[in-house]
């Protein structure tokens, strides 16, 4: 009552609270300033390298991908002091490695990420889990020589291109079973409830109802994992050493791959290898590139939005 | 058609909980029981062991028999799945399968148990939208996601596709408590339809709205705190907003109850 008899008449003096809230305020601004410089501060200092490496893959690296050779042709019988030549054969080795790689991690990762969080109970569950995520820890080099023991020193086979997905595919697997966890868990359960009221079975709601509503996360996660593993190149050297020429067959032979080809060619410090390195680079960076906008290009014309 | 529903001696649990003890009523063919009771006494919990979703949560069983038309719903030879198909359900929150059209939604009880005959899918989409007094709002724009309907005209798809799978029984767990006023009596109008052919049991907050719907309300309470929770009565719905025997309902009923 007396605040507001107050206030009544002291509206007209307006210095006094004005000042009053005019000391708050800037105080507040200053603050507000000061974290908002930081930030901003924070953020440049990140994106600094990010710019730098595109800046230098493109400028340095651009001018190869002009080149329609760039895109028909491969290294065979380049040497490495000679221009010309072009990268099919590595850009078509990490696609189909990359594409072994995911056919078979993701019906493994799914139907484990299914397993998980549809059926999963108790321990079998549990120690499930704790494997994904110690799969998820380990680095791709102790992968690489993992294979390498078993399919070289155990078995006595070649190294082979397979041998590299193999790799490739511990390192995908958990990715896919984490991601693929999370998108099935956005599920909402009363779905699956409505599902089951209408006498629809456990394993038919999975797959009529909980998969089609989570699809477009589930091929999202895919892909991102996927532009990881293409870029992997630990498993790359010890399994699969680069070869010139273009190689189709996983089972015979070398395949050469863009991160050996990278390798490589920045082992012999002449110009045209230097051009090479960063041609290649680039053209990494854009199939990654490529990867990432389709799946963002999925998740935002999926049919589902909450 | 319709089912008759005698609960015997039910006990209901969530892993040890004890939530619900010692449920005995008969719900008739062809008429609406209504199920009223302070928050948490176990209404949802006895009216999911109606058609078996109680054990579809980890650690959910019952002790005690259901029964429809003297089938042992609980019996070991009764697939709980069947079970499902025979009593359908409504939920409290209209939830619509987000990735279907609305004819799809309505469609998708007989499209995923294996019918695929189209033209027998378009006349129970129709009849079956009819039937829930949606056909004329949405007979243009069957193509359009169920989810784009308003909340009420979500909640009357969910009943369609309900009874689009010829249940015998249907349960409603408070279908209005997110409907407004004028979606909550279009949906009333329709339980009245509904119970000319089917078994109906809603549970619902609103006295006016068990009053007006219902032939039949049992109530339920719990024992005290941290008790299971139990039925303390079930009669005509006359009788029970008029003259209950129980002090205890007389109290709810009236408003009186902490
Ligand atoms: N999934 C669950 N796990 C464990 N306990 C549960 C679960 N669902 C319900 N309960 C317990 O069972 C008891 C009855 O709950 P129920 O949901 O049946 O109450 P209700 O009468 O429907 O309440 P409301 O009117 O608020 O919906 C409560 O004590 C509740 O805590
Ligand atoms: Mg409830």
């Amino acid at each position: 009552m007396s605040t507001l008899s107050t206030l009544d008449e002291s509206a007209l003096p307006t210095t006094a609270p004005s000042d009053d809230f005019g000391g708050k305020s800037s105080a507040r601004a200053v603050k507000d300033q000061v974290a908002r410089v930081v930030m901003w501060a924070a953020f440049l200092v990140a994106l600094i390298p990010l710019v730098w490496i595109l800046g230098s893959a493109v400028f340095k690296g651009g001018q190869m991908l002009l080149d329609l050779t760039w895109w028909t042709h491969s290294q065979n019988g380049i040497t490495s002091r000679r221009e010309g030549g072009g990268a099919v054969h590595a850009i078509q080795g990490t696609l189909i490695q990359a594409g072994v790689t995911a056919l078979i991690s993701v019906p493994i990762g799914v139907l484990t990420a299914i397993y998980l969080v549809e059926y999963g109970r108790g321990r079998l569950a549990k120690t499930v889990s704790f494997m994904v995520d110690i799969l998820t820890g380990i680095p791709s080099i102790v992968a690489a020589l993992f294979v390498y023991a078993v399919w070289v020193t155990t078995f006595g086979f070649q190294r082979l291109p397979i041998a590299v997905c193999l790799a490739l595919t511990m390192l995908m697997i958990p990715t896919v079973v984490r991601s693929t966890e999370e998108m099935l868990k956005l599920v909402p359960n009363e779905l699956r409830e409505a599902s089951y009221a209408l006498g629809v079975p456990k394993w038919k709601t999975i797959m009529k109802i909980v998969i089609p509503t989570s699809f477009s996360g589930i091929v999202t996660g895919v892909l991102l994992g996927l532009a990881r593993v293409m870029g992997e190149t630990a498993p790359l050297i010890i399994l699969g050493p680069y070869t010139a020429v273009i190689a189709t067959n996983l089972f015979d032979g070398l395949m050469p791959t863009l991160p050996t080809m990278i390798f490589q060619s920045y082992g012999e410090s002449v110009q045209p290898s230097v051009d090479r390195v960063w041609g290649a680079s680039l053209t990494l960076i854009l199939l990654v590139f490529l990867l990432n906008i389709a799946g963002r290009f999925i998740s935002r014309f999926s049919k589902v939005r909450n | 058609m319709a089912k008759r529903i005698d609960v015997k001696d039910l006990d209901i649990y969530y892993g040890d909980f004890k939530a619900v003890e010692g449920v005995s009523l008969t719900v008739e063919p062809r008429s609406v029981t209504a199920f009223i009771g302070p928050s948490g006494c176990g209404k949802s919990t006895v009216l999911r062991t109606l058609n078996r979703m109680h054990e579809v949560i980890p650690g959910g069983r019952v002790d005690g028999t259901v029964a429809l038309d003297d089938q042992d719903l609980y019996a070991p030879s009764m697939d709980p799945v069947a079970v499902r198909r025979t009593v359908g359900m409504v939920f409290q929150r209209p939830n619509p399968f987000p990735t279907m059209s609305i004819r799809d939604n309505v469609a998708a009880g007989l499209k995923l148990n294996g019918v695929k005959n189209k033209k027998q899918l378009d006349e129970v989409v129709e009849k079956s939208l009819k039937g829930a007094n949606l056909w004329n709002e949405v007979k243009d724009r069957l193509d359009k996601p169920g989810a784009g309907l308003s909340g009420g005209q979500q909640q009357r798809l969910c009943i369609a596709r309900a009874i689009a799978v010829d249940p015998q029984v249907l349960l409603m767990d408070e279908p209005c408590s997110a409907l407004d006023p004028i979606s909550t009596l279009a949906i009333e109008d329709l339980i009245n339809e509904l119970k000319s052919k089917y078994t109906v049991v809603i549970v619902t907050h609103n006295m006016q709205q068990a009053a007006r719907v219902s032939d039949q309300t049992a109530f339920f309470n719990l024992k005290a705190t941290g008790q299971p929770g139990r039925l303390v009565e079930v009669d005509d719905t006359q009788k029970i907003f008029s003259n209950p025997t129980e002090k205890a309902t007389e109290d709810y009923i009236s408003g009186r109850f902490g």
